[in-house]
């Protein structure tokens, strides 16, 4: 026994199974499969946005729409806001005999910021959402991933998932008709 | 028939082809990054980029005279005080307009064919609204204090004047920049994923690796991206109708004949249109061709956009015959006097030119052969922009010269650093764009994937242009064992 070499290699943790699909139809059943047999910690990467896709993995409707009316209509009421306190009551000047404030020439710099607002929203929404930007992901060490985002479908379950054993879940993979069953090592 | 006659029919039974020749995903995906992989650019990318780029250096020797001169510089007098400036700035923001028509509204009316020409006509919106916000800033006096404009407490303990339309114009042009900018790069980021796993070299890794943000095309992600994208669309279509007709007030809004008038912001949101798709014709046909990309911008999509340039052209025209209707129905002398004015007077030759050019040269396309000729597309839409620049040019100057006393009367020709300062605007505009096709993907991949036959579910009840409405099969080897697939 050395006693001189304390390095420690450490020993590839699995982190999941990807399996790979070639066509719309064998990916969409084989979403639908994982969902029946049980898996909960399972994902779905297409190199396109599928559709069937969100009933085969039921996910549930985002709420996105929501945040983003609340920040359009913030913006609104701030647009109003700004046009009415600045030009009405902080610093009152007659211009053209006009009113100091009137809701139409209000309308459209109001309009702007509600859709400025509702905009930003939505872009930032979707990026805390999705939990972006995400520079790393256990699948991008897989090289045949690189394919995830040309022409090929990949079902990946992970091994956390209760359901997981890493024989009989490749075994189910293969069955659904995957091309290849990859292991996904960190 | 002809492949062109076979593609551009409307035969309700069968839907035309989105992508002609080989449409599997991988040969779309190489065709369009292969473009921005190559390790150098064609040849007359290089010369066109050099020239575009020695014109954008002119214009920042146009701007250095005329921040260190003044705006004497320039033709402008009173009464004609907004010439060759305003004008550039309606034209291009005008311009803009196609890329936000093509890639929000049509995206509302499900015209599946916009997913060829999105990205591109996208990026044209920014490189022309870029060239737009250049010319109300310089046009000020004192440029170096534009930022007045913007309300923020400030030491004076003034607020700038929300009643006037030069202030709507500045939320309007800021807010249509930002929406566009964001909505591009959001359809951007799959393409960009795709660009950073094919990167070879550690730079295009890093580029493309971070501007992709780790997209990973999970299911979750496209669930929330597509609605996004959808909701984007939805605040950009009442977006780029309402950017040109702020721009419109500030013509509308004022008492001047000409300008005073209630159809200015159709009309003008119409003739953006017409404007904008005549430049993403003129900048589309030539790439086309250079970069072979005839399998993806099909001759449909030029008769389609072809139509929309008669559509368009047509509401244009009919804009100025009813402004010549209301001039004379309105019994007002002034007014009648204006437009007699522009039909007739010292600037005729601008106008008689605008109406070739916007009303006369689009009717070749009732005809689909004009329609499916690329280089009679693009003799019309050049035709088209110079039309309407001059379009512009008449409403500012025509009416500016000739107000209401004769006493005010003048005259305007612009100096040779207007001229210049134009020129220059599209030497910023062409790098601006070369840069975009060279580094990054200017046909969103990942939508016309989406909108070929495989998309689908091959059992699909519509198995095309990206649309599965039918249920999705419940056991899978109803689908693995079936035997009677249809072969396509």
């Amino acid at each position: 026994m050395s006693h001189g070499d304390l390095r420690v290699v450490p020993s590839p943790q699995l982190w999941g199974l990807a399996a790979e699909f070639a066509t719309v139809d064998a990916f969409l059943s084989a979403v639908e499969a994982c969902r029946k047999a049980g898996y909960v910690h399972f994902d779905a990467h297409a190199p396109i946005p599928v559709h069937g896709l969100d009933e085969a993995m039921e996910i549930p409707s985002s709420r996105l729409p929501k945040l983003v009316l609340a920040a359009g209509v913030t913006g609104c009421l701030t647009g109003l806001a700004l046009q009415w306190w600045t030009n009405a009551v902080d610093y009152p000047f007659r211009i053209s005999g006009k009113p100091l404030f009137a809701l139409p020439p209000a309308i459209p710099v109001a309009f702007e910021l509600t859709v400025l607002f509702a905009t930003i929203a939505a872009v930032v929404g979707l990026f805390v959402a999705n939990r972006q930007p995400e520079l790393y992901h256990p699948l991008f060490t897989l090289p045949a991933f690189a394919r995830g985002s040309d022409d090929r479908f990949f079902v990946v379950v992970e091994a956390r998932d209760p359901r997981f054993h890493r024989e009989g879940t490749a075994q189910f993979l293969k069955g659904l008709g995957a091309e290849a069953v990859y292991p996904v090592e960190v | 028939m002809s492949r062109a006659a076979v593609q551009t029919s409307e035969d309700p039974i069968r839907r035309a082809p989105l992508v002609l020749g080989d449409d599997s995903f991988a040969a779309i995906t190489e065709k369009v990054a292969s473009i921005v992989e190559r390790p150098r650019p064609p040849l007359w990318w290089t010369v066109s980029f050099a020239v575009s780029l020695g014109f954008a250096v002119i214009l920042l020797a146009m701007l250095a005279y005329l921040f260190t001169t003044g705006v004497g510089v320039w033709g402008l007098s009173i009464p004609v005080a907004w010439g060759f400036d305003i004008t550039n700035f309606v034209f291009w923001v005008g311009i803009g307009h196609a890329g936000t028509l093509i890639s929000a509204i049509l995206f509302l009316l499900r015209q599946k064919w916009r997913t060829s020409i999105n990205r591109f006509a996208e990026g044209m919106t920014i490189f022309a609204v870029i060239c737009a916000g250049l010319f109300p800033a310089i046009h000020t006096g004192r440029p170096w204090f534009d930022y007045w404009l913007f309300p923020y407490p400030n030491q004076m303990q003034m607020w700038p004047n929300f009643r006037s339309p030069l202030m709507w114009d500045v939320f309007a042009v800021s807010t249509y920049f930002t929406v566009s900018l964001l909505f591009w790069y959001v359809g951007m980021i799959p393409d960009l994923a795709t660009l950073r796993d094919r990167a070879r070299t550690r730079l295009r890794q890093i580029v493309y690796g971070v501007l992709a943000l780790g997209w990973r095309g999970s299911a979750r992600h496209w669930h929330r991206y597509e609605r996004v994208y959808l909701l984007l669309a939805a605040l950009a279509t009442p977006l780029v109708l309402s950017v040109h007709s702020v721009v419109s007030f500030d013509f509308a809004v004022s008492q001047l004949p000409g300008w005073h008038a209630t159809i200015f912001p159709p009309y003008f949101v119409a003739g953006a249109i017409f404007s904008g798709f005549a430049m993403v014709l003129t900048l589309l046909i030539p790439i086309r061709q250079a970069f072979h990309l005839e399998n993806l911008i099909t001759e449909r999509h030029l008769d389609n956009m072809a139509k929309v340039l008669l559509a368009t052209g047509l509401m244009v025209g009919y804009a100025y015959g009813i402004e010549f209707f209301t001039a004379w129905y309105s019994g007002n002398h002034f007014e009648a006097f204006t437009f007699y004015n522009r039909a007739l007077g010292p600037f005729s030759w601008a106008y008689w030119i605008m109406v070739f050019c916007n009303v006369v040269v689009p009717q070749m396309f009732w005809f689909s052969k004009a329609r499916t000729t690329p280089w009679l597309i693009l003799v019309g839409s050049l035709l088209v922009n110079v039309g309407m620049w001059f379009e512009r040019f008449v409403i500012v100057v025509t009416s500016l010269s000739r107000d209401f006393l004769p006493a005010n009367w003048g005259t305007y020709s612009p100096t040779w650093v207007e001229v210049f300062t134009l020129l220059g605007s599209f030497g910023l505009f062409f790098t601006l764009f070369l840069l975009f096709i060279r580094f990054l993907p200017m046909i969103a991949m990942a939508e016309v994937k989406s909108v070929v036959p495989r998309a689908g579910l091959e059992r699909g009840p519509h198995r095309g242009h990206g649309q599965y409405w039918g249920e999705i099969p419940h056991q899978h080897d109803e689908i693995l064992g079936g035997g009677n697939h249809e072969p396509r």
